[in-house]
């Protein structure tokens, strides 16, 4: 279990299923992770891998049914807020937990303004009289880099381009001071150049407000250059968790490595040929009881078709601290 | 897959795409959007041009004008031989078989209600005379040249993944033996660890049938990888157009260089050495493109020629094509005989 000395959110064994007319889709199968005040963990995988569906759940935000959160703890601010009331939750959400989503055009609502939206969560959750948040938004606008803040909050979602939609989104989220703000893709809308501007924008604020982000990506170029620690997922379950530059430089789950091969590189040597991992990524239907990697990996034996692989530390640290990898390769021999 | 002597089978000039504006109670023709605004390459028969940019630089409009899916505004098109801008109709449906597309959404592109043989040989019964038999024959070939199981021809997409889902895209274009093919996004689609399956597959075709590609793509890595040359586009105009290694090695257009710096690098020690250049802005309306350079209201490097006069693209290093009139103060005669010819200028882009 991961350690929760200084964890602002410490999430244990969470468990997400879907119930859909085809049967039961595991999305989430006990996952554990954590998150330290200023850290940035970053959350890999493929669509279908869970990272997703593992945020939404932790603080309710999947539709319910088809969702159902079955199991596990999320520890945020002493509580464990799998088992608050709904009311307590939305009180969390905004206030504690700030979220940006992926495509900034539909998370705004059209019909209203942008200074509106930012002020909404000032006045609902910290109790703002409209002139004193009226104030605060067109400071969160600055602080995220829009000119002419004070003016721009009479505009509409419309009037702003992409990379400023999603810097609106920033806004809002930070809006009450959160302890983790969980970014879901917050730049795959964007154009490269744009999603720079997004990133030294997030460097820089993490910088000035010491919050705990949870980034969520399926591009492992971003996550080199803005995480902390990185947590890879496939098929709902974390297959592997190291500090960033340990798991660039000493990746050990198979499907890890497999995934920094198969992108191409952008500066030294060219590869003749990409890389591939052959196949498809499985559909849960059930919780895993063999690996759910085994049938694309070259290094599957007996074992690995017997018995899902439990994450275990490599370097001797506590689970979630070091370096932790879920597979049955290399294991026998420790 | 290159001849000694390499011939463009695709050459493109001037080519322009504007989309018309109307507005006010009479609909009245108010401006342009100049979706590409004087576009000139040659594509080398059995190479791969990458084109690249952001989104609404006009890369895709290219693609599309260039098979005539949309009437170019102005320009020549010669594929083939045939300006492909000029044709009449009956011409033009005659043309077809020799050039095709694979499109980057394949769960739009595929007709949901059409099944995996109909789809792939669709283009056989618009385009060949065939009986059935050998109709079916041609589709297990392609089924079999894009990796599918035979067995599946009587599918329907949705049964499929995005992965095998472009697969039938490329099947389809492949139905009627063309020379050229435009890929447009073909992978932007698709999840990683997918994307080198359907790149390999693609590398692949174009050593055994000897396939033109365009290969339009935001994904400056993946074009690293596939593309001999690369047109780098920006607002409607291409940029710098050089030769893969030269662009990633050294590019000269300010914006070449500072959309490769933007490329996020999957290795945490090279991400925090390297320096990047952040542009300042958004890209200008492509209905009121800045006056000069397209590039002059976010270039790091503008000076007072570039806000009143618009580069044109011209041959600044052998195979290297620039329009930046910081390189243009420098431009000498284009080689020994001094070509003047556009023609002849593109021509040495040609990839050794």
């Amino acid at each position: 279990m991961p350690d929760g000395g200084q964890s602002v959110l410490d999430v244990r064994d969470l468990v997400t299923v879907f119930r859909t007319r085809g049967g039961e889709v595991h999305a989430v199968n006990s996952v554990s992770f954590h998150v330290e005040r200023g850290e940035l963990l970053g959350v890999v995988g493929e669509s279908g891998s869970g990272k997703s569906v593992t945020m939404m759940s932790l603080i309710g935000l999947l539709p319910s049914p088809p969702a159902d959160v079955r199991g596990g703890e999320v520890w945020l601010d002493g509580r464990d807020i799998l088992k608050i009331s709904a009311d307590a939750l939305r009180d969390l959400r905004g206030a504690r937990v700030g979220f940006v989503f992926q495509d900034p055009m539909t998370s705004l609502n059209p019909v209203f303004t942008v200074g509106n939206q930012i002020m909404e969560p000032l006045i609902r959750h910290l109790g703002m009289t409209r002139e004193r948040a009226r104030l605060r938004a067109a400071e969160l606008l600055d602080l995220v880099g829009i000119p002419d803040a004070a003016k721009r909050l009479g505009a509409y979602p419309h009037q702003f381009s992409g990379g400023m939609r999603q810097r609106v989104m920033i806004a809002i989220a930070l809006a009450c001071d959160p302890d983790v703000l969980i970014a879901d893709e917050p730049t795959t809308a964007l154009d490269v150049t744009i999603q720079a501007q997004i990133l030294e924008l997030v460097k820089d604020l993490r910088a000035k407000l010491g919050m705990a982000i949870i980034w969520i990506t399926h591009d492992l170029g971003v996550i080199a250059g803005i995480a902390d620690r990185v947590m890879v997922m496939y098929a709902g379950q974390v297959v592997e968790q190291a500090p960033v530059k340990e798991l660039f430089g000493n990746p050990q789950h198979p499907y890890t490595r497999a995934l920094l091969k198969t992108i191409p590189a952008i500066s030294g040597p060219r590869e003749d040929r990409l890389q591939v991992i052959e196949g498809q990524p499985p559909i849960m239907g059930a919780p895993p009881v063999a690996c759910a990697f085994r049938s694309r990996c070259p290094h599957a034996f007996d074992r690995c078709h017997r018995e899902n692989p439990q994450r275990r530390a490599i370097d001797g640290l506590p689970l979630g601290q070091g370096h932790d990898v879920a597979c049955h390769w290399g294991a026998t021999h420790v | 897959m290159l001849d000694a002597t390499p011939q463009a089978l695709v050459q493109v000039r001037d080519l322009k795409m504007y989309f018309p504006i109307y507005s006010g109670v009479l609909r009245r023709h108010t401006g342009d959007v100049k979706a590409v605004d004087g576009v000139s390459f040659d594509i080398l028969q059995g190479e791969t041009l990458g084109l690249v940019g952001e989104s609404g630089c006009g890369k895709s409009t290219v693609g599309r004008a260039l098979l005539r899916l949309y009437d170019p505004t102005a320009g020549s098109v010669t594929i083939d031989g045939d300006d492909i801008a000029k044709l009449s109709p009956e011409a033009l449906r005659r043309k077809r078989p020799t050039m095709q597309m694979v499109f980057q959404d394949p769960q739009a592109s595929l007709n949901p209600r059409m099944t995996l043989a109909d789809i792939i040989g669709e283009p056989l019964v618009e385009h060949t005379a065939w009986t059935a038999e050998r109709r079916l024959e041609r589709i297990h070939e392609l089924m079999d040249a894009v990796s599918l199981n035979r067995r599946f021809a009587n599918r329907f997409p949705y049964e499929f993944s995005g992965g095998q889902r472009q697969r039938i895209g490329i099947a389809r274009a492949l139905a009627l033996n063309p020379k050229f093919i435009v890929c447009d996004e073909p992978i932007a689609a698709l999840d990683v660890s997918i994307q080198a399956q359907v790149v390999n597959l693609l590398e692949d075709l174009q050593d055994r049938l000897g396939l033109t590609y365009l290969f339009i793509s935001h994904d400056l890595s993946m074009v690293r990888h596939i593309a001999d040359r690369v047109a780098v586009m920006y607002l409607g105009r291409i940029a710098e157009l050089s030769p893969r290694d030269a662009l990633y090695a050294n590019p000269l257009h300010p914006y070449a260089e500072a959309l490769l710096s933007a490329v996020p690098e999957p290795d945490p020690n090279h991400a925090a050495r390297r320096t990047r250049i952040i542009l300042k802005g958004d890209v200008p309306s492509p209905a009121n493109p800045p006056k000069g350079c397209n590039f002059s209201t976010r270039c790091p490097r503008v000076f007072d020629r570039c806000r009143v006069e618009k580069p044109d693209l011209v041959q600044v290093e052998p195979g290297r094509l620039v329009a930046c009139h910081l390189h243009a103060r420098d431009t000498k005669p284009a080689g020994s005989t001094g070509r003047p010819e556009a023609t002849e200028l593109f021509q040495q882009g040609a990839p050794t």
